[in-house]
């Protein structure tokens, strides 16, 4: 199995447009941001905190949103159209495994960049680490598993790589809007902004975990049931060829 | 000795019956062929065999095993080339054999195989840069990494270039004189005649014959053609009076005489009691295209 993950993850590393965005992009756009001055002064509308603190959390969602929900799904799709998976069903280790050590990458690739991230927050911009390690920790594991196993689903139901590529699009987009990368959370309607903190991967969780208290364990719990919902439904429904 | 037992095999699709009650074995050691057209249920009843597929109907033994009930166990002795099965882009090809060999109990060295198979050069190369013949060698290697006791290729060579179609064949010669029961399934003509120890013909799902190339041949014709050049002038009547022969033509210079059995020696005996020397002589016989249209009625395209 550790070799599956190993040659996985040299795979992942090949791609240089899935390694810029899922490990380098947040944590770039962080810097791109932090160089307006406007969005580096304290703003009352955010409680006296400055734009960029609040916004940690949506670039935490944009790394495991793109894993989760346009890498994930792209890769598998492709490896049942070219009979990637096919092969490995007439050999002794079973094709799961192949999907497992996916999720194993993402694990990995998402903590890069996060670590990455929280590295930039401390040194460019003086942005506390995490007040609450271990929520956040859960958060982020939560997330990127609830938001792989909505891309797993994506995989299964989708009849070809295209199509997946089409669906996961979708998905990766409301993700992102919910998330606030498009709109900050603050401007949206308060309806939107409810429905973003129950989507996964959670940005308020993380948002309150990093730079407030623990996290709303009613948060925890929508994501940990959509994991195992999607999860299920997706390990029954998939197609292997 | 029957290492591959198949008994009144049927496998639908909804309502489709995609092979239907197809029986035969394969003898360790040999290269058995699964010939027919496109659709005919080849890469079905093989799927089966490999325990890809449930089976509706009929029973299978591979090596002992039932590949549905003992799929593990059959994993380990059974080594696949799937038809339009790829790798990753961007693994390497020493990588994907030490993976796959990493998957089995006790594995070839993969080095090694990729020497034979002539590829030791490129364990360095990404996937995606091998050529096509290239690609299906590294699909060989890895139907070959477990050691398996039976390699399925399934049209191994479609899409390939003549000589690169050749170089293929004499692998899988090797394959099989290194002791692996191969079975090919394939829709060309010329491969099952040049490889195959025995034959299965299927077409629309059902077994049409189960023999050796020339068998098959055999069994439809054994009729021969000879076509000659007489240098000088011949009674074409002394032909005609030979037990052998049953039909004699003149086109224009050339002479055409259809017959049977030891046609060839009972012509040119003829020709040289008459002191007639022949020019582009010529023998033909019917060939597997032949027996195929016999048997099924319908030619097999490509």
């Amino acid at each position: 199995m550790l070799k599956i993950v190993k040659i996985e993850w040299k795979l992942f590393l090949r791609e240089p447009v899935s390694v810029a965005f899922a490990i380098f992009f947040p944590s770039l756009l962080l810097l791109v941001l932090g160089a307006l001055p406007a969005l580096r002064t304290p703003d009352p509308q955010f409680g006296d905190l400055r734009f960029i603190d609040a916004y940690v959390s949506t670039l935490v969602v944009i790394a495991l949103a793109f894993l989760g929900l346009n890498k994930l799904p792209a890769t598998v799709a492709t490896y049942r159209e070219k009979g990637v998976l096919r092969r490995f069903s007439t050999t002794p280790v079973s094709p799961a495994r192949l999907l497992l050590a996916q999720l194993a990458v993402n694990l990995i690739a998402g903590a890069l960049s996060i670590t990455l991230l929280m590295v930039v927050c401390r040194v460019v911009f003086d942005i506390d680490l995490p007040h609450h390690p271990l929520g956040f920790l859960v958060t982020c594991l939560l997330g990127m598993l609830s938001l792989s196993a909505l891309g797993l689903l994506v995989a299964a139901w989708s009849p070809t790589a295209r199509s997946a590529g089409g669906w996961a699009t979708v998905a990766f987009m409301l993700v992102m809007f919910f998330g606030g990368a498009y709109l900050p959370r603050f401007l949206m309607p308060d309806f939107l902004a409810r429905v973003g903190e129950y989507l996964p991967p959670g940005v308020v969780a993380l948002q309150e975990s990093w730079l407030g208290a623990a996290p709303d364990p009613v948060h925890l719990g929508v994501l940990a049931l959509i994991t195992v919902v999607a999860g299920t439904v997706a390990a029954k429904s998939f197609r292997w060829e | 000795m029957a290492i591959i037992e198949v008994v009144d095999l049927v496998k639908r699709y909804d309502r489709k019956v995609a092979v239907d009650g197809v029986s035969f074995t394969v003898d360790e050691g040999e290269i058995f062929g699964i010939l027919g057209p496109n659709g005919a249920g080849k890469t079905t009843t093989v799927e089966c065999v490999e325990g890809l597929r449930s089976p509706d109907g009929g029973t299978i033994r591979v090596d002992g095993l039932d590949p549905r009930r003992d799929r593990a166990e059959l994993r380990t002795r059974l080594g696949v080339q799937l038809q339009q099965s790829e790798l990753p882009d961007r693994i390497r090809v020493g990588e994907a054999l030490d993976l796959y060999s990493s998957f089995y109990r006790d594995p070839a060295d993969w080095r090694e195989l990729l020497e034979r198979l002539g590829l030791g050069d490129r364990a360095r190369t990404e996937y995606r840069h091998l050529s096509g013949g290239q690609k299906q060698r590294v699909s060989i290697a890895l139907a070959l990494i477990g050691r398996p006791r039976v390699a399925v290729l399934d049209e191994l060579t479609t899409g390939l270039d003549p000589q690169a179609r050749r170089d293929t064949w004499s692998l899988v010669e090797q394959v099989r004189d290194s002791g692996v029961t191969v079975v090919l399934v394939t829709h060309f003509m010329e491969e099952a005649e040049r490889l195959c120890d025995r034959l299965a013909l299927i077409d629309a799902g059902r077994l049409v014959a189960v023999d050796s190339p020339a068998g098959l041949v055999s069994r439809v014709s054994d009729e021969q053609t000879v076509r000659f050049r007489p240098a000088g002038p011949l009674d074409l009547d002394l032909l005609r009076e030979l037990p052998e022969v049953s039909h004699v033509e003149q086109h224009g210079p050339r002479v055409v005489v259809t017959g049977k059995g030891n046609l060839l020696h009972a012509v040119t005996s003829v020709l040289a009691r008459n002191h007639v020397v022949a020019a582009d002589l010529r023998i033909e016989q019917a060939g597997l295209d032949d027996a195929f249209i016999r048997l099924t009625g319908r030619a097999l395209t490509e």
